[in-house]
């Protein structure tokens, strides 16, 4: 079987993997970024029980494996009454495990934030919550943004994992295609392909134009 | 069924979990081992004169680096065998570990070497030491201090990616949760004893790299003790 004949009988099933998996990854995606503010700023609470749910979060989900996680929200939660579908699943593991990691992103970002910005808003007599709203945020983003481009195209490597709970996502395609036809390179092989062109030409330009935009935001950029 | 967590038959599987924690443990020293030299060889890749081989590195560790290490492991176990190469699944995993894992690395070490001052190569120029020379008692001392935070935190992603070895059948720790949870049916206490395993081992390791990258850090004056 040529591989134009394979692409022409199985392409449509592993586009709609596709699309499931672009659905994970957009809403783990939200969810994450939610989180890892959320966990961000209670990491720098003054306040120590903030403080220490925050950090016993992020040691915890730093500490587990995804893949762990993933069975334990999917298999386990059911014990405890909760049972989640799937897709959400999956999007409840990855979210909690990468917000995590970018929450660490967000302290450091708002740790490198000049101290004098600070000071500035103080000696202007902004409230704390607008200190943070309006003056320190903004400014994190430039910072923040590169790596957590990184996490994000680890997390877009990691949505993989959803398949394992019965998500029918692009790896689970893949896998059930290869069960069928035993066309092993054929069927992962256009899957490594089909992740590598949404994370070399998709994910990767919309986090360099959003890093660029936020750059000249705070007028960094060369607009 | 019954529900709640239940001591005894925790207590009844530990020592399968165990041992099982001893193949992960295994699963995860070898896969790095080979990640370690994996890596040398992407930075050698990258740093030979050549732009062509350079070009071709560059692709090669962005592909895998951008693409998922669960169907690189599906990948490697059922294509090989396809061409006449009969692997086990240990091998095949040890192999995709070190392979994905080594492309960080070689990051690792060019980071390293770029953080080494590039006066430091003016002067061994200077003093007509030779490259093999200026590399092995100037270069290098110099920037392995600087690369050991990040090999050790891939030490720990390595470990931590390890459950992803069951999918192809290899019996570490996780795959020995799943086997016990399936013939008991239930999975509240093998899976949760995994969690807590996967604490026990990796929390201390990765506060000890941290340790290690702020002792780097001071070393080189970046930041005050």
């Amino acid at each position: 079987m040529s591989y134009f004949a394979f692409l022409a009988e199985h392409g449509i099933t592993l586009l709609l993997g596709t699309v499931t998996t672009i659905k994970v990854l957009i809403c783990s995606m939200i969810l994450y970024v939610i989180i890892s503010m959320i966990f961000g700023l209670m990491r720098l609470s003054k306040n120590l029980i903030i403080q220490g749910i925050a950090t016993v979060y992020i040691e915890f989900f730093r500490g587990t494996s995804l893949l762990v996680q993933l069975f334990w929200v999917y298999y386990v939660l059911p014990f405890f009454g909760i049972s989640l579908e799937a897709f959400v699943a999956g999007v409840v593991a990855l979210g909690l495990n990468f917000g995590a990691y970018g929450a660490e992103i967000v302290r450091g970002g708002i740790l490198a934030v000049p101290k004098g910005q600070w000071e500035a808003a103080h000696a202007l007599n902004f409230s704390p919550t607008k200190r943070i709203k309006r003056i320190i945020i903004p400014q994190i983003f430039p910072i923040i943004l590169p790596p957590a481009a990184n996490l994000t195209v680890e997390l877009l490597k990691a949505t993989a994992l959803v398949a394992l709970v019965t998500v029918v996502d692009l790896t689970f395609e893949a896998k059930q295609i290869n069960s069928i036809t035993w066309l092993s390179a054929q069927c992962f092989g256009t899957a490594l392909l089909i992740y590598y062109i949404m994370a070399r030409l998709a994910l990767v330009p919309f986090l360099r134009w959003l890093e660029v935009l936020a750059a000249k935001k705070v007028g960094r950029g060369n607009a | 069924m019954e529900m709640g967590f239940r001591w005894d038959f925790a207590y009844e599987i530990l020592p399968q979990m165990l041992w099982a924690t001893l193949n992960t443990i295994i699963a995860a020293g070898v896969g790095y081992a080979i990640a370690l030299v994996v890596g040398l060889f992407f930075l050698l890749g990258q740093r030979t004169p050549s732009k062509i081989i350079n070009g071709i590195n560059r692709e090669i560790v962005e592909f895998i680096r951008s693409t998922p290490l669960l169907i690189q492991l599906f990948f490697v176990y059922f294509v090989l065998p396809q061409f006449g190469i009969k692997l086990s699944a240990w091998v095949c995993g040890m192999i995709t570990i070190g392979l994905h894992f080594g492309t960080y690395l070689s990051e690792v070490y060019r980071g390293a070497l770029e953080g080494v001052s590039k006066t430091q190569w003016e002067a061994c120029r200077a003093l007509n030491f030779s490259t093999a020379y200026t590399y092995r008692r100037i270069v290098l001392p110099q920037a392995f201090p600087i690369a050991i935070p990040g090999m050790g935190n891939y030490l720990v992603g390595i470990f931590k990616d390890t459950p992803l070895l069951s999918t192809i059948g290899v019996a570490e720790l996780f795959h020995a949760a799943t086997a016990v949870g399936g013939y008991n049916y239930r999975y509240l206490e093998p899976y949760t004893m995994v969690g807590i395993i996967f604490l026990i081992l990796s929390v201390p390791a990765a506060m000890w790299v941290r340790k290690l990258e702020r002792k780097v850090n001071v070393a080189q004056g970046k930041i005050k003790q």
